[in-house]
């Protein structure tokens, strides 16, 4: 896993931003940090995940979701060094998960990430106060996707619920906070739901009982993006 | 079970590596992709490319229809599960003669979006692509609601027309009509005895208890429309037929294609005892097998049991069914 390291600060990114900048806006390459965080983090899951989807599915989520997030690392890190914008970086990284997984998952998150790639079209920067509109672009991106309608059972019982819990007004940690929370609380609540869309829909009555793995999946990528919000806050903290 | 295995998670590639060693006469990888398997005879200049694609685990099916006459390039998911949009889109652009590409596929969450996406790739490039979703399972949803039905054996039959009409020279939109009008003749059941077990999971994800059979269960162990015990063969046959026939609603006098596929574990010899009963319940109706297919045409690993699947012909479905083909598995 040589490509996940810890997030780098903006002068590991090798720019120089000031103070201001960097408590209120995160660039090209602070992005490419998020995706690095997520990419840990889904990669340290890969087996809770395969076992949550061996349960009702092909057990491959684990693996989908960490090779599609660590060949979204690779492309937008290529990207950010050719000095893409935001916008571009988000439809480079979406473009990449596509080529990397099949699937439900590999157009639903590739189709998050295109998404994202339009709300923040032509901006050099994504302000931090503007980061939970990416939970809600993710959300809308999937949901368009996926036509999943809340209780389906699936990853939509996450990102729908985060992305709601993210637009009410405060400060973004605070929003991001309120997003996982209502996250983890969607994630939980797929347990009793009996799924109707997607793999997991060929069980029927028998996925009751069991966590879906896409919704434990978008709950890591919640966090990790919290984390990753949270480290970069505290590093340019004066 | 016991398994010919390494490690699970080169299963697939393995499995295309070995196919393509073995019917090298016939197909060959994309070397753009080692998920495309592409037919020898493929591209045709002037000619509609046939594409399919799908998980992996139902060899026969998918990659054993590429070949002369069939599908052109086929894209390989991993097991269960569906391909990339960017292997559904190499395989449309190893398809492509120029004349556009019919892709033909079963009706899945992820075949859905990944061929959405991969059309809208390969339109950057020009290429003209039609689809066409197989939804011949009838335990899958009521008749009213047909087009959630889930697509199974009877793909083999679209794609074998769709092929055919391809061949003949047919322009795109005829391609895509007679590949519609093929499935929807269609109209498959499956019975389950006993369930699969993916390698990477290492226990099944259902269980048929023993003594018991499901009856209208799909192609990935789906629940079928009802759990009951296990009757004799001639008995589970005449279900099967009312099943398929009570969907279908043909005229007597009618001419029929039949396919009876394992599911992947049950003897061969057992798929052509209940052939021997459903093609005498079929004569007792009034119509005519016009051609039979029985055997592993589109298993689901281990999984115990058979489909059965009625294609009703008219002139045009029998003339195209007829057209010799070459391909691994038909």
């Amino acid at each position: 896993m040589t490509a996940l390291h810890p997030p780098a600060s903006a002068l590991a990114s090798g720019r120089a931003l000031g103070p201001i900048d960097g408590m209120t806006a995160l660039d090209s390459h602070q992005i490419v940090d998020l995706f690095r965080v997520i990419a840990r983090r889904l990669a340290e899951a890969r087996a809770e995940l395969g076992a949550l989807d061996g349960a009702i599915g092909d057990a491959d989520h684990g693996n989908s979701m960490a090779d599609g997030f660590a060949a979204v690392v690779r492309a937008s890190a290529e990207a950010a060094t050719r000095g893409s914008d935001v916008g571009d970086l988000f439809v480079v990284a979406g473009r990449s998960f596509l080529n990397a997984v099949g699937a439900t998952t590999g157009p639903l998150y590739a189709s998050a990430l295109l998404r994202a790639g339009q709300r923040f079209a032509g901006q050099k920067t994504l302000a931090i106060a503007d980061l939970p509109d990416l939970l809600a672009a993710f959300a809308a991106g999937i949901s368009d996707r996926g036509k999943a309608r809340p209780g389906d059972k699936t990853m939509m019982d996450v990102w729908g619920p985060a992305a709601r819990a993210a637009e009410q007004p405060g400060p973004p940690r605070d929003r991001m906070a309120r997003a996982l929370r209502a996250a983890e609380d969607g994630r939980d609540a797929t347990r009793t739901m009996v799924a109707s869309v997607g793999r997991a829909a060929r069980l029927g009555e028998r996925s009751l009982g069991h966590v879906d793995p896409g919704a434990a999946s978008a709950v890591i990528v919640i966090a990790a993006l919290q984390e990753g919000l949270a480290h970069h806050l505290a590093q340019d903290r004066p | 079970m016991q398994r010919f295995i390494n490690n699970p998670d080169d299963l697939v590639d393995e499995t295309v590596a070995g196919f393509v060693k073995a019917h090298r006469d016939l197909v060959h990888l994309d070397p753009a992709n080692p998920r495309v398997v592409v037919s020898n005879a493929a591209p045709q200049p002037g000619r509609v490319g046939i594409v399919t694609g799908g998980g992996s685990g139902h060899e026969p099916a998918f990659i054993g229809y590429a070949g002369r006459n069939m599908v052109d390039a086929v894209a390989v998911g991993e097991l269960f599960s569906s391909p990339t949009a960017k292997s559904f889109a190499d395989a449309i652009r190893a398809a492509d003669g120029g004349a556009g590409v019919a892709v033909l596929y079963g009706n899945y969450a992820g075949d859905n979006m990944n061929v959405k996406m991969a059309a809208r790739m390969v339109a950057k490039d020009g290429i003209e692509v039609a689809t066409v979703v197989a939804n011949d399972d009838v335990c899958s949803a009521p008749a009213a609601e047909r087009a959630k039905r889930r697509g199974v054996a009877g793909e083999i039959f679209m794609w074998k027309i769709g092929g055919a009409k391809a061949a003949q020279g047919a322009p795109l939109s005829e391609v895509q009509a007679a590949a519609q009008k093929a499935i929807d003749a269609c109209r498959s059941v499956g019975v389950g005895l006993g369930p699969c077990t993916l390698p990477g999971v290492g226990h099944p994800n259902f269980q048929i208890e023993p003594g018991t059979m499901e009856v209208g269960i799909g192609h990935h162990g789906e629940p079928g429309t009802r759990v009951e015990a296990l009757k004799t063969a001639s008995e589970v046959a005449d279900d099967m037929l009312r099943i398929v026939m009570e969907d279908h609603a043909l005229p007597p006098g009618s001419e029929v294609a039949v396919l009876v596929s394992g599911l992947g574990a049950t003897p061969v010899n057992e798929l052509y005892v209940l052939y021997d009963r459903i093609e005498a319940g079929l004569t007792a109706k009034g119509m005519t097998v016009h051609k039979a297919l029985v055997g592993n045409y589109f298993t689901s690993l281990e999984m115990v049991g058979a489909t059965l699947t009625v294609m009703a012909l008219d002139g045009e479905l029998k003339a195209l069914l007829d057209l010799e083909t070459a391909s691994p598995a038909l």
